[in-house]
């Protein structure tokens, strides 16, 4: 099934946001149909990030709603948004540095715990049980982003590609249904580049995660992406499929730069 | 490793069971049989009075401080005033409510002060760092204040002190150094069983997370505040048990001021020279910490009795120990347990380093 004949799981409407009075977002509406990667391009402060912590809870919007599957929000709580299966990763990586690669991963799963403290501390078969699924899925992880020899390396100790990968792995092991990325790919040379698209499709086709990600490399958005949107200051410029984004003459001014 | 395919496996029946899979933790097994039954038959009176029984206790108060500022980041110098409250839930326990066995009072004591460490843990929401530490001064001064002024807390005895009202299990008389070293190495493996699993669980993660970043560990989905405050609550059970062992099974006669401003710097001592984050070093910085004076008394009166005059070579040992403790934290500031770790790591490799 092609993403584009599926239904949205996300619809962003009428959304505005402004801090202390200068507009950040404004009157944003856009949808993400099922099973599609979503890129939101636009220059430095068009209000990308913004809206990624909109959609997970961090920021409240001032007006407008987001559905989330079929549900509406206004404002969601960060573990609300996460319970209901909302990933996310974060521009500067927001990891544990002294803890591990598996360990890190872990900490994608607390707010799934069910086992209680004297379950965990007297090691009681319920959270043996528990600890052995988790690890499991953290291994599967582990495969599946390729990170398997450095488990029990110290995250801080990792290069910088690497560690976007944990950040990854860390959303990941969660299961989210709808995946959100915050620049996967800064600061990344093409090689590291390269293998971390490799790893978003691979999690798009495979398990059927959505994702929406923020990416300023254009080459990058059009071999990955089925949908564009295009931000500046604030307000979509620019909505469709990579070649009828690519071809919009309000998109090329404000985003591109004028044609020679 | 490009040529990995992608896809997850449905089931992954083959590499867990032999990573989960442990084998028998022989070094362990050797130690525990050694502190239970060769020291017994073994150790004389004074080994066990002056040197075990001390260095046990020190190390389950190092553990219950770890858990805190190692493990949750929460560094706290108030260590000694939760092994006081400890030490005189304790007491009124076994004084007031008759036939409590003495385990239970342990437990009780343990729990009253996980209360007391909960309630100074809630500013821990709000305060973060050196300002938090302030705070757990403030909460060392007032607890060592409370069980000064109030003579209730120790049966309104003229001397201000607490003792043991009885040490037995089952029957069984506790007072001789054997029953006391007993009772504490078995507290001790108990707990640093569940220490283990506590941070080993996703508890303990919870914890380090907190610790190494906690604005990012609450946008994940942990509940920084409330793993804050259990942590507070957990260290202070470790600490107020340790502090009842200290009372009842070291000093045997206790008052406030066994549990000073520099009984909970000597505890953040040992966790510093052992090492934060580790179980292990809690029992290596105890090790330094006690025996290492005495190492050093042994070794000046050898050497310079005669020449130079107790007094000062009193003072002489300090300076050394000082100087040591510098020395030791320069080389390594992760602690003796990572200097030991890197040892390994070299002999494994030796002789054949290349």
């Amino acid at each position: 099934m092609t993403p584009q004949m599926a239904e949205p799981i996300l619809q962003v409407q009428a959304i505005s946001l402004s801090f202390k009075g200068v507009k950040a977002i404004n009157d944003l509406s856009f949808s993400v149909r099922r099973g599609e990667i979503c890129a939101l391009i636009g220059p430095n402060g068009a209000g990308k990030s913004s809206l990624l912590n909109i959609l997970n809870g961090v920021y409240r919007p001032d007006s407008g709603e987001v559905v989330f599957e079929r549900e509406h929000f206004r404002g969601i709580h960060p573990l609300e948004a996460a319970r209901r299966g909302i990933g996310r990763t974060f521009q500067n990586n927001a990891l544990f540095k002294k803890m591990t690669v598996l360990d890190n991963l872990l900490t994608g799963l607390s707010r799934h715990t069910q086992s209680g403290f004297f379950a965990q501390a007297l090691g009681l078969p319920r959270a043996r049980h528990e600890a052995r699924q988790f690890r499991e899925r953290a291994e599967n992880i582990l495969e599946f982003l390729e990170l398997q020899p450095w488990r029990s390396v110290a995250v801080g100790k990792l290069a910088y590609g690497q560690q976007k990968r944990v950040e990854l792995g860390r959303a990941l092991i969660a299961e989210p249904r709808l995946l959100l990325l915050d620049e996967p790919m800064a600061g990344m040379n093409a090689e590291e580049k390269h293998e971390m698209s490799r790893f978003i499709l691979d999690i798009n086709r495979d398990l059927g995660t959505t994702v929406v990600l923020i990416e300023h490399d254009i080459k990058v958005v059009m071999g990955l992406s089925n949908h564009v949107v295009v931000l500046d200051y604030g307000r979509k410029v620019g909505d469709g499929t990579p070649t009828e984004v690519q071809s919009n003459p309000e998109v090329i001014s404000a985003y591109l730069g004028t044609v020679h | 490793m490009n040529q990995h395919s992608h896809s997850l496996p449905a089931s992954y029946d083959a590499a867990p069971l032999e990573l989960t899979r442990r084998a028998w933790p022989w070094p362990l097994l050797t130690l525990l049989l050694v502190a239970f039954v060769l020291i017994p038959v073994l150790g004389d009176d004074y080994w066990l009075n002056a040197i075990l029984i001390p260095f046990l206790i020190l190390s389950l108060a190092g553990l219950g401080l770890n858990l805190l500022t190692g493990y949750t980041g929460q560094t706290s110098v108030g260590a000694a005033g939760f092994m006081a409250v400890g030490a005189f839930a304790t007491y009124s326990l076994l004084l007031r409510v008759p036939g409590l066995p003495l385990p239970l009072a342990l437990v009780g004591g343990g729990i009253i002060a996980a209360g007391v460490g909960f309630v100074f843990g809630i500013p821990s929401n709000r305060i973060k760092g050196f300002y938090l530490m302030v705070t757990t001064l403030a909460a060392q001064f007032f607890l060592e204040w409370v069980f000064t002024k109030f003579p209730w807390f120790y049966n309104y005895a003229s001397s201000g002190t607490i003792s043991a009202p009885r040490l037995e299990l089952f029957g069984y008389d506790l007072h001789s150094p054997l029953g006391r070293y007993l009772l504490v190495l078995t507290s001790v493996v108990l707990l640093t069983w569940i220490a283990v699993n506590l941070v080993r669980s996703q508890i303990g993660r919870n914890w380090m997370a907190i610790r190494d970043m906690d604005t990012a560990a609450a946008v994940i989905g942990i509940s920084v505040d409330r793993h804050k405050r259990l942590a507070f609550a957990v260290s202070s059970f470790y600490l107020g048990v340790a502090g009842a062992l200290w009372a009842f099974a070291y000093l045997g006669t206790a008052s406030a001021s066994s549990f000073d401003i520099n009984r909970s710097f000597q505890i953040l001592f040992i966790i510093i020279i052992g090492g934060m984050g580790s179980i292990a070093g809690n029992f290596i910085g105890a090790a330094f910490i006690s025996l290492l004076p005495l190492l050093l008394n042994q070794i000046g009166q050898g050497l310079l009795s005669g020449m130079v005059d107790a007094g000062q070579l009193q003072n002489l040992q300090k300076i050394i120990f000082g100087m040591l403790i510098i020395w030791f934290l320069v080389k390594e500031p992760e602690g003796l347990i990572r200097l030991l770790a890197n040892l390994g790591e070299r002999l494994k490799a030796w002789p054949l380093r290349f």
